[in-house]
Parts: C-alpha cells; sequence; structure tokens
C-alpha cells in the first residue's frame, strides 16, 4: 500500500510545480508522467523494465509468463488471483517473500496450489522490497508482445554453400556479352574477307588427299608402345590411389537421427566440447551424451530462436527439439517425464579398425591436445563429419612432429631425464617416447 | 579398334574416378571381419537386451568400486537435511583448486558465469533464464546443499552426477562456496 501513498504525494508534488509552469512541452511531458501514476487497474504502478529484469534472474528459471513450468505460468497472475480467488496485493508480497511460511500458516489457497504442483518449493525472496515485487508484477501484467511478421529472408542472405555473389555474377555477365560480341565480330570479319578474295578472283587452295591420321598413329610402331606405357602407368597410379583410399572415411558425413548442430551449441553459444564428451578426459571414450544431458538445457530451451538460414528455417530446428523430447519421453505441456523412451541411434562417424588402439585421454589429458587438431573445426560444423583420415600414417606423422607435455607431470620427470641424455636432445617427441612402436597401437 | 580403346580408356577412368562418391555412407573396407569388433564395443547394439544397448547401468542394489553411497533423498526434506549437516571429506591442495576451476568453467560457468553471478554466455544471450546468483540471500546455499544440487540437480537445474565424479564434486563445490564468499565481499 504504502507505494500507492508515495505515488499520491509525487502526484501533489507535481501539480504544485505544474502551476508554475508555462511551457507547453513540460506540460505534455508531466501530464504523461501523472497519468501514468494516476490510472489504477492490476500492476500498473511499477516500472515493466526494471521488472523483466528482476524477472528473469529470479523468477524465470520456474515462471515463465506464457507456459507453466516448474510453477504456474504468471501472465496476468494479479488480475486472475483478485478475480477468481479475492486476494490482494498483500497476499503475493507474502507469497513471494517467503511461501513456505504462508503454507505453514494454513492460507487455504496457498496449501491449494501447493498440493496442485505437487509440493514443489517455490524459493524465498525475503530481499526484495514491495516496490521489486510491485515493478515484477508491472512486468507480468503486460500484454503479450504481438510476434512481429518475420521479414523473409533475401535472396541475397544465402547459406554458406553458395558462394556466387551478385557482383560476382554481373562481372560473369558482362564477360559473357563482350565474348559473345567479339565472336559475332569475328564471324562478320571473316564473311567480308571471304566476299573480297572472291570478288578479287583468287581462290582458296584444294586440300590434297594425305592419309587420315589415326592410320598413320596406327602404323607408327615408336608412338603407339610411348602410348601403352604411358597409359599402363597412369592406371598403376590411379589404382595405387584408389587402393589407398579403402576403408579411409575422410569426410564421412551421415545423416544423425537428430539434427543436432555442433555450430548452434559450441559456436555460438560457446559450450564446452569437455561438457558433453565428459569422458574424454578420464578415458579410452570421448563418448556421446546420453540424453538426460541434453534435457539439463533443453527443459528450459524448447524452441529455437538463434539465426536461420534458408535452408534450416525455425521450424525445422523446432521440430528437431521437439523429437528430443520424443526420444527423452518429456512432455513438454505438463513439464513430466513419461517414461517411455526411444533410444537415439547416433550414426558414428570416427571408427578405427578393432586392431588399432586409441585412447582420448592419453591425448586430451596426457599431452593437452586439443579436440579441433584431430577433429577439425568442430564448431562451425553444422553437420558432423570427419575431418582426418585416420589412418596410420596420420598417427605416426604427428607422434614425429609433436612433443610431449612434461610440465606438471610427475610421470616424465626420470624417463624424460634419461631418454633426452640418450637422443641428445632438449625436447622429445612422442616418437621418441615410443610412439612408433606397433605394439602401443597394436595388439 | 581405336574407338574401342577410347571406351575402354573413358569406363577405366571413371571407374578409377569413383572411389567413394556418397559421403553419406562408409566407405568400403578390406576385410571387415577384422575390422569390426567382437567384444561388445561401448555404443554398440547388442541383440541380447530388451534395449538393445550396450551400455548398461549398474545392477540395482549395487555399487561401481570406488563409488560410495550418497544417502539423502532428492526431496526437499533431503535438502533441507543435506544443507544442514553434510560437510566436504575430502581437503584440497592448490593443483585441486586449479582442477576445480577448470572443471567449473566447463560444467557450471556457461550458466552461472565465471564469478557466480548467474551470468553465463546462455543467460547473457537470454537461452537460459533465472539464474540465480551463489550470493543470492533468500536461497543461503551451504556446502552441503551444493553438493546435494549437483547430485540431483533442482527444478529446472539438471543433475551432474554423471559428469563429474564424487571428488570432482566436492572439488566444485568448494569452488562454488569460494565463488560465494568472494560476491558476498
Ligand atoms: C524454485 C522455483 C520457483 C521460483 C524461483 C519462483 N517460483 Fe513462484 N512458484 C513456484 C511453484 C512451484 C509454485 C506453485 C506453488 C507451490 O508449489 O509452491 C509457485 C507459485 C507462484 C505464485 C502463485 C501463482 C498462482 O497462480 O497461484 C506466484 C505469484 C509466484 N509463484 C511468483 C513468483 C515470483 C514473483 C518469483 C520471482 C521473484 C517466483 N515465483 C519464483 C516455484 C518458483
Ligand atoms: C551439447 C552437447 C555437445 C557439445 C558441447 C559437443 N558435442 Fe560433439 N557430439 C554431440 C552429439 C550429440 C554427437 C552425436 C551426433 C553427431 O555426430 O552429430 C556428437 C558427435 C561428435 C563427434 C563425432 C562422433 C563420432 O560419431 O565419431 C565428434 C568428433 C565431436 N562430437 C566432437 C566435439 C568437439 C570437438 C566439441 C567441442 C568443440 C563438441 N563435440 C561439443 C554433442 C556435443
Ligand atoms: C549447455 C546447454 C545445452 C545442452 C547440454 C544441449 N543443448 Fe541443444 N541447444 C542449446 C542452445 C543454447 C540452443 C540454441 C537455442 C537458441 O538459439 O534459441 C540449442 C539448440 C538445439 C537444437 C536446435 C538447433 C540444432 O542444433 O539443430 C537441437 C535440435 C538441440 N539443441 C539438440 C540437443 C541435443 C540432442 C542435445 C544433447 C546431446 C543438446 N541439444 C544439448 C543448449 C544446449
Ligand atoms: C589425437 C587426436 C584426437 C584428439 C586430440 C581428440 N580425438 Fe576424438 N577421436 C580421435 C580418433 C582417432 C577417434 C576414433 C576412435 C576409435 O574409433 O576408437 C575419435 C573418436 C571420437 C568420438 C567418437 C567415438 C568415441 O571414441 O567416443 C568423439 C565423440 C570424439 N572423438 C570427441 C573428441 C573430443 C570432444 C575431443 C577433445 C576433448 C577429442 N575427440 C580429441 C582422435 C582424437
Ligand atoms: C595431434 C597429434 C597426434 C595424433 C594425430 C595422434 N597422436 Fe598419439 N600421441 C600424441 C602425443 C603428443 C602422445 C604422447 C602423450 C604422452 O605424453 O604420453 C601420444 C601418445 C600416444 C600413445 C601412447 C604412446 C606411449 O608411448 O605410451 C598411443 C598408443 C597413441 N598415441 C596412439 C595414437 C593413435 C592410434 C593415433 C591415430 C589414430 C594417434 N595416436 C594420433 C599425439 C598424437
Ligand atoms: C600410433 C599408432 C600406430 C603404430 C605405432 C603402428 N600402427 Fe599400424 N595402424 C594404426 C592405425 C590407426 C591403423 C588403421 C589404419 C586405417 O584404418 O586406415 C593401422 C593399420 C595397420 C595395418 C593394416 C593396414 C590396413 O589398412 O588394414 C598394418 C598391417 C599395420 N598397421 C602394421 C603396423 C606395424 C608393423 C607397426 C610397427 C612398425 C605399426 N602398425 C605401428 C596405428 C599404428
Ligand atoms: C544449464 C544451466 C545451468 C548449469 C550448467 C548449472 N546450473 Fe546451477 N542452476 C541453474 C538454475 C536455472 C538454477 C535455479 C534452480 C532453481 O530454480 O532452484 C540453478 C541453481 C543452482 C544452485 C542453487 C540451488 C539452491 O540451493 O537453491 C546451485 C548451488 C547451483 N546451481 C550450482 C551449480 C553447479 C555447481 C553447477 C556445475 C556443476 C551448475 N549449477 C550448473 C542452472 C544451471
Amino acid at each position: 500500500m504504502d507505494s500507492k501513498v508515495f505515488s499520491l504525494k509525487i502526484t501533489i508534488k507535481l501539480f504544485k510545480k505544474l502551476t508554475k509552469l508555462n511551457s507547453l512541452k513540460s506540460y505534455a511531458f508531466y501530464l504523461i508522467f501523472i497519468t501514468s501514476f494516476v490510472s489504477n487497474s492490476y500492476g500498473q504502478e511499477g516500472d515493466p523494465v526494471a521488472g523483466k529484469a528482476l524477472f528473469n534472474t529470479n523468477c524465470a528459471s520456474c515462471h515463465k509468463l506464457d507456459r507453466k513450468m516448474t510453477g504456474p505460468a504468471l501472465r496476468y497472475v494479479e488480475k486472475r488471483l483478485a478475480e477468481d480467488e479475492g486476494l490482494e496485493r498483500e497476499w503475493l508480497y507474502k507469497w513471494i517473500r517467503n511461501s513456505s511460511s504462508l503454507i505453514k500458516s494454513g492460507d487455504p489457497y496457498a496449501v491449494k496450489i501447493y498440493e496442485e504442483y505437487n509440493k514443489a518449493a517455490m524459493t524465498a525472496y525475503p530481499q526484495l522490497t514491495n516496490t521489486d515485487i510491485d515493478n515484477i508484477l508491472a512486468y507480468t501484467a503486460q500484454d503479450k508482445a504481438v510476434p512481429k511478421p518475420t521479414a523473409v529472408a533475401s535472396n541475397l542472405a544465402v547459406g554458406p554453400s553458395n558462394g556466387i555473389g551478385l557482383s560476382d555474377e554481373i562481372i560473369l555477365g558482362v564477360f559473357t556479352l563482350l565474348f559473345l560480341l567479339l565472336s559475332i565480330a569475328l564471324v562478320v570479319v571473316t564473311k567480308t574477307l571471304k566476299t573480297l578474295a572472291e570478288l578479287k578472283g583468287v581462290k582458296p587452295k584444294e586440300k590434297k588427299k594425305t592419309k587420315p591420321i589415326w592410320k598413320a598413329y596406327l602404323e607408327n610402331q615408336f608412338l603407339m608402345l610411348c602410348t601403352a606405357i604411358l597409359f599402363l602407368l597412369v592406371s598403376a597410379y590411379g589404382f595405387y590411389g584408389w587402393t589407398m583410399q579403402v576403408g579411409v572415411n575422410q569426410g564421412y558425413m551421415p545423416v544423425q537421427p537428430i539434427h543436432y548442430s555442433h555450430k548452434i551449441h559450441s559456436g555460438d553459444n560457446k559450450i564446452d566440447c569437455n561438457y558433453c564428451h565428459s569422458s574424454a578426459r578420464v578415458s579410452k571414450h570421448s563418448g556421446i551424451p546420453s540424453l538426460n544431458i541434453c534435457m539439463n538445457c533443453h527443459k528450459s530451451i524448447y524452441e529455437y530462436n538463434g539465426e536461420t538460414t534458408e535452408e534450416y528455417t525455425k521450424e525445422f530446428y523446432d521440430a528437431e527439439i521437439q523429437k528430443l523430447y520424443k526420444a527423452v519421453g518429456w512432455d513438454d505441456e505438463a513439464q513430466e517425464y513419461t517414461g517411455v523412451t526411444y533410444p537415439v541411434k547416433w550414426v558414428r562417424i570416427h571408427n578405427l579398425p578393432d586392431f588399432a588402439y586409441f585412447n582420448h585421454s592419453q591425448h586430451v589429458n596426457v599431452a593437452g591436445i586439443e579436440c579441433q587438431t584431430c577433429h577439425g573445426p568442430v564448431e562451425e560444423m553444422e553437420i558432423m563429419y570427419q575431418h582426418s583420415p585416420l589412418t596410420m600414417g596420420w598417427c605416426i606423422n604427428c607422434h614425429r612432429e609433436t612433443n610431449v607435455k612434461i610440465k606438471d607431470n610427475e610421470y616424465y620427470d626420470r624417463i624424460h631425464v634419461e631418454l633426452s641424455k640418450k637422443y641428445g636432445v632438449e625436447e622429445l617427441t612422442a616418437a621418441q617416447m615410443g610412439g612408433l612402436e606397433c605394439g602401443k597401437c597394436h595388439y | 579398334m581405336i574407338k574401342y580403346s577410347y571406351k575402354i580408356l573413358l569406363i577405366f577412368t571413371i571407374f578409377l574416378q569413383s572411389c567413394w562418391g556418397d559421403k553419406g555412407a562408409p566407405n568400403y573396407e578390406y576385410m571387415p571381419n577384422m575390422y569390426k569388433s567382437l567384444s561388445y564395443e561401448a555404443y554398440s547394439e547388442n541383440q541380447i537386451f530388451e534395449d538393445e544397448l550396450s551400455a548398461r547401468l549398474p545392477v540395482e542394489g549395487t555399487i561401481p568400486r570406488g563409488y560410495s553411497l550418497y544417502e539423502y533423498e532428492d526431496t526437499n526434506e533431503g535438502y533441507d537435511l543435506a544443507k544442514k549437516e553434510l560437510s566436504n571429506p575430502f581437503s584440497f591442495v592448490q593443483k585441486d583448486i586449479l582442477k576445480a576451476k577448470e572443471l567449473y568453467t566447463v560444467h557450471c560457468g556457461i550458466c552461472h558465469g565465471a564469478k557466480g553471478a548467474g551470468q553465463g554466455i546462455l543467460v547473457k544471450r537470454e537461452k537460459i533464464l533465472g539464474v540465480p546468483s551463489y550470493a543470492d540471500p533468500g536461497r543461503a546455499i551451504t556446502s552441503g546443499s551444493t553438493y546435494h544440487v549437483i547430485y540431483y540437480g533442482r527444478n529446472s537445474m539438471g543433475s551432474y552426477a554423471n559428469q563429474l565424479n564424487e571428488k570432482e564434486r566436492w572439488m566444485v563445490t568448494s569452488y562454488v562456496m569460494k565463488l560465494k564468499s568472494d560476491l558476498s565481499k
């Protein structure tokens, strides 16, 4: 109540001041100011902007304006409570400051809503002043903003796959035109020359009948031999190249059951690789995150509001999040798990043959190598693909070139001193530590 | 004859060029039986179990070696109890604190922010809202309640028990308490 008294006082003060004022402009300004104070429907006496900030920091983890979350939807809550339950703003002050004491005191509506939400406890906010709560209520009393029709993406905003920009097209067009003009000019010139020659009576020479070129070629033994050798060499080289790529999956890019984008998660939103691939630092496998890890965020993130392209629209991304909900069995309406799950069958991309052993923790944790060194620019990949060849040559090359990280690793203290004496070097490569021994990778 | 050889050459080059066109399917292999593992791999399918997953949970009523039991229940009462009486059984040295900071940055910092004021990158981008500051007086978190929240999650925050092991959870907890005391300064 005291905030109402306060605003009344200000209003009176303003009127006093107003009588002194004669500038029309400031008169209008004060008029607006006053009306905003005097009009008195639900939640109007507060600053919705400050309220939004407070709401986002304190309440938004459990309440949304238009959706049920852990707690009820809060748009027009004051109006709703006043009209349906006859509860005053005083009740709201009490509830928000400390809901559990209100429930304990036996307040009938408090007990009812507490039971309705399966006895989920709302956090107490003793630190919020009445003005703070007024501001929050002012924010909840705002009408829902009607979404503006989103501007249709213009032709210029093409995805990264489309390389030809407008300026390139213009240049190309100009060149084609020039080329056409030139060829027409050429035809015209030859025609006039011919007619000129005919006029002067010059006859073009008759062609002599010679052997066709392929016959001459066939009769020349030496040329035939050379061609045969060349042909064999080229095909042998081709065959070698072809055999070498068998079993190498560089560039492998399967369609995954859920269009999960590393670009959006790790690029745009800067989520660390280890958040999801948390076993990389402790085990052989990096692991694909189980779906409960996805739900750490996606309980709150139910729609996509980031950048879109023509190929990947908001509808497309939203449908993918729905797929995730279906897989974990999350009922977004009721905000609870249904218990019916459909495990996602992610298609495995990087896969060494069974006879080769690779361990992530050895490389990520011990050697301190970034994921991107081996997996490429993952944070730019809309769709995951295999960046490196994963051949034995690739492993060995890196072991020859990369130094082991001895800092902060007591394990290496003795062996490092001894081995560097043996090889007469300052820094040891992984190869000198034994990274080329067949048995390290094949057993 | 020569017309033929052109055709042969053409077919041969096409054969050579068509190494592996469709990047959506894996390339062919020499001897698949030496490539595929006979034993079950971490993520392979498995016909023995009904849900066809090789990755299994521990049998009910057992705990893996090296793990210990967490006896507080995932209820408001369990939370209150943990908040009151649970405390850190480990003692940490400087190196652990550096490690704790790293773990915190990866797993919590994206929402709670580097300083723990509830201003992580996901909050700044308005993807996730309502992340509290650790110094929030209404919550008055303790190391017991923080550990409990990491273990089970709370309301819209999820559980981190499967990303962090017991010692790591306590390391992060002690780092959170350090952030809290820095914030309330
Ligand atoms: C920890 C989660 C949580 C937070 C944070 C939270 N609430 Fe709630 N709130 C609830 C739950 C759950 C209910 C339903 C009653 C119950 O179970 O206690 C509720 C009920 C309410 C109600 C009554 C709604 C009705 O329809 O009767 C109001 C008003 C309310 N909260 C306001 C707020 C405000 C304002 C804030 C921020 C300052 C806030 N809440 C923060 C969980 C939360
Ligand atoms: C939000 C969780 C999440 C984050 C963060 C994340 N990933 Fe992934 N990652 C996944 C999922 C889910 C898959 C499986 C789907 C796929 O292959 O696209 C995957 C697949 C992969 C694969 C391919 C696995 C295979 O089948 O061979 C690699 C490599 C990878 N991630 C590396 C990274 C790197 C490097 C980063 C950090 C820049 C990162 N991930 C960040 C969830 C994540
Ligand atoms: C740390 C938080 C976090 C985790 C964990 C997380 N996501 Fe997301 N996810 C996001 C954010 C942030 C967005 C972007 C939302 C936006 O821009 O509005 C997003 C968007 C998406 C989208 C739509 C865009 C796209 O990538 O196609 C899908 C689908 C998705 N996530 C699936 C998953 C899956 C599957 C997992 C588990 C492997 C997962 N997410 C884990 C934060 C997370
Ligand atoms: C030294 C190179 C290297 C580094 C560094 C590396 N990886 Fe890998 N990664 C591989 C290889 C090789 C495989 C295939 C392993 C296999 O089939 O046994 C792989 C497989 C994977 C897989 C899928 C299968 C599995 O074993 O879990 C994921 C996911 C993955 N890596 C993520 C990561 C992440 C995240 C990082 C950074 C923390 C990382 N990798 C760092 C080389 C590397
Ligand atoms: C980016 C460089 C890099 C690549 C690529 C790489 N490694 Fe390594 N690897 C290292 C380094 C550095 C070490 C030394 C780590 C240490 O300090 O023990 C190492 C160590 C190892 C070890 C342990 C060696 C020992 O002496 O105990 C094995 C086994 C291994 N790598 C296997 C592989 C396999 C298999 C591949 C290919 C699939 C591979 N590595 C690719 C950098 C690499
Ligand atoms: C750093 C790890 C590493 C070391 C050391 C290593 N290899 Fe390999 N080797 C691999 C990997 C990885 C593959 C699988 C390559 C592929 O799938 O294309 C492989 C494949 C092979 C193959 C089969 C080729 C094929 O494509 O089927 C043979 C044979 C082989 N290695 C022999 C050896 C011998 C002999 C040594 C010791 C001189 C050795 N390797 C040392 C990692 C290693
Ligand atoms: C996906 C975003 C997100 C991540 C990541 C996250 N949190 Fe939270 N955290 C939240 C939200 C949202 C709340 C508010 C929950 C509520 O309404 O009670 C919260 C609340 C808390 C609380 C206060 C709970 C209480 O007692 O009321 C603590 C302590 C906490 N988090 C610690 C952590 C720690 C430690 C980590 C890292 C292991 C972490 N959080 C990671 C979103 C997150």
